[in-house]
């Protein structure tokens, strides 16, 4: 038994994939610079992704400041240092959680019902219904998807960073013993521009790959239901490991200095 | 001598390593009805999703009205496939649109058409395969298969296409409505005029609405003649697929 022989398979279907994905990529980006535009569906798209995402985006938001201002609070009394929890909720909410949690929790509810969707519309023959009809699939399914989820998560993220805040916010005046003007002012005083326009040029690039993912698993998802149901799987994780991925490589971007 | 409607020479398809078409040479005339019969999984829906450029073919040229289409793309591609209207095997239609939406797309986003004066053609068109205006409403979730089969046929027939596809028309459906929809594809081919290619194994139904009927097998076009002859092909493949015998010189690949 020959051990290089599964490994250098999996190598090269690996290297399929990537020219594959990089395929797609390519003729999606094209398509999003030529006529028709279906404006309809980037509205109706961005209704689907942005708006109805709101509850989850919002109370992970909430709990997440809420249990960061609680760690911080209990880590910094160990040198008394609990009064920076205004600062370092607002710096972690803007600069990693409120993107990165909101991408996740997009990634998979928006992600999955995209591959779900376009992966049956693969399997029922839709798709190949749209080219007969002289419709370009493209154009008409994964155009519109890519641009709300762009345009959207800066927008869901800026909410959430609000929400972010004010969970940290109502812990810490609640129960940690924090004067509400205080909190507010130390908070407002040390947040810079930068820190929350980072965390939104990284939501962009999220809403682009949870989009991506979505439609390129549901346009290659083969056989039933089986496969439409690998398709979505394959569409959540996939754009959680590079929602991380990007997230990391984002950071040491946008803060070199 | 007329230009053939479409004609495919030489075309070959192959997914890795398993060859489905090995050199396919067809030759469909103005007006003819040809039904392409054959097992499952000969290559019958890769031909014709080669001629509408859904799949590329490895090999061969494929020509509709003397133009050569195997590589075109693009605007090219549109304008060619607006000579077509296709029924699919499940009906395809989109199930987020409503009944009339689907039989008016091709006229609204193919063809930059008016709702208003899309969705009277559309009412049209429903009325012609036997659907009255009370469905023109519903979601396709709501009608049952042989519903559904017609509004995927006046879908096709919608922008008065040239050319048509049928995918297995009456597969899934029980004999009665099977022989309805074949009536339906007789009139409204008629109807409209169009050259039409179809797939099936239904034998019932290629003798119904087939002028010449051509077998495939194994990547290749082992018989073709009018259906007249079909019964005297002198082809003993012909012969065990027409009546349908497990024995024979057609083996079935049980192990795919």
């Amino acid at each position: 038994m020959n051990i290089f022989a599964p490994v250098g398979r999996a190598f090269f279907t690996l290297l399929a994939q990537i020219g594959r994905l990089t395929m797609f990529l390519v003729e999606v980006v094209s398509s999003c610079f030529r006529p028709p535009i279906y404006w309809y569906h980037i509205g109706q798209q961005m209704m689907r992704i942005g708006y109805f995402s709101l509850p989850v985006v919002g109370l992970t938001a909430f709990f997440t400041g809420g249990a960061l201002a609680l760690q911080i609070y209990l880590g910094g009394n160990r040198y008394g240092a609990e009064a920076i929890v205004p600062q370092i909720v607002v710096l972690g909410i803007t600069r990693e959680l409120g993107p990165v949690i909101a991408g996740l929790m997009v990634a998979g509810r928006v992600a999955a019902a995209i591959a779900a969707e376009i992966g049956t519309m693969r399997v029922t023959e839709q798709i190949d219904a749209l080219t007969t009809l002289a419709t370009n699939p493209i154009k008409y399914l994964v155009v519109p998807r890519l641009i709300a989820a762009v345009v959207t998560m800066p927008i869901l993220v800026a909410i959430g960073d609000s929400i972010g805040v004010m969970g940290g916010y109502i812990v810490s005046t609640q129960s940690l013993g924090f004067s509400s003007g205080i909190y507010l002012k130390n908070t407002l005083d040390f947040m810079k521009n930068e820190d929350v326009i980072s965390g939104l040029y990284k939501a962009a690039a999220f809403g682009f790959i949870i989009a991506l993912m979505g439609c390129y698993n549901g346009f290659n998802s083969k056989g039933g239901a089986q496969g439409v149901g690998a398709a979505t799987t394959n569409a959540v994780v996939t754009a959680s490991i590079l929602i991380l991925a990007a997230n990391y490589f984002l950071t040491s971007i946008l803060f070199a200095k | 001598m007329t230009t053939p409607k479409i004609e495919l020479r030489g075309v070959k398809k192959r997914f890795g390593p398993k060859v489905v078409l090995d050199g396919i040479d067809l030759v469909i005339n103005p007006g003819e009805s040809l039904v392409v019969i054959g097992g499952s999984g000969t290559g019958k829906s890769v031909t014709i999703k080669c001629v509408l450029g859904i799949l590329r073919p490895d090999e061969g040229k494929i020509f509709v009205d003397g133009e050569e289409v195997t590589h075109i793309n693009g605007r090219a591609r549109d304008k060619v496939l607006r000579k077509f209207g296709m029924l699919f095997q499940g009906a395809a239609l989109f199930d987020s649109l409503t009944v009339w939406e689907n039989v008016a797309f091709g006229l609204i986003q193919g063809r930059g058409m008016g709702r208003r004066q899309a969705r009277d053609i559309a009412v049209e068109k429903l009325a012609k395969v036997g659907l009255g205006s009370e469905v023109i409403n519903l979601s396709p979730s709501e009608l049952s298969g042989g519903m559904q089969k017609r509004v995927g046929l006046a879908r096709a027939i919608a922008a008065d296409p040239d050319i048509i596809f049928f995918d297995e028309p009456t597969t899934g459906l029980d004999p009665i409505m099977a022989d309805i929809i074949n009536d339906l594809i007789v009139d409204t081919v008629k109807d409209v005029g169009a050259t039409t290619l179809s797939i099936t194994h239904d034998m019932a139904s290629a003798r119904k609405i087939a002028d010449r009927i051509a077998m495939l097998y194994k990547g290749k076009i082992i018989w073709h003649g009018p259906v007249s002859e079909i019964d005297n092909s002198g082809n003993p493949y012909v012969d065990q697929f027409i009546h349908g015998r497990a024995e024979g010189p057609i083996k079935m690949e049980v192990r795919g």
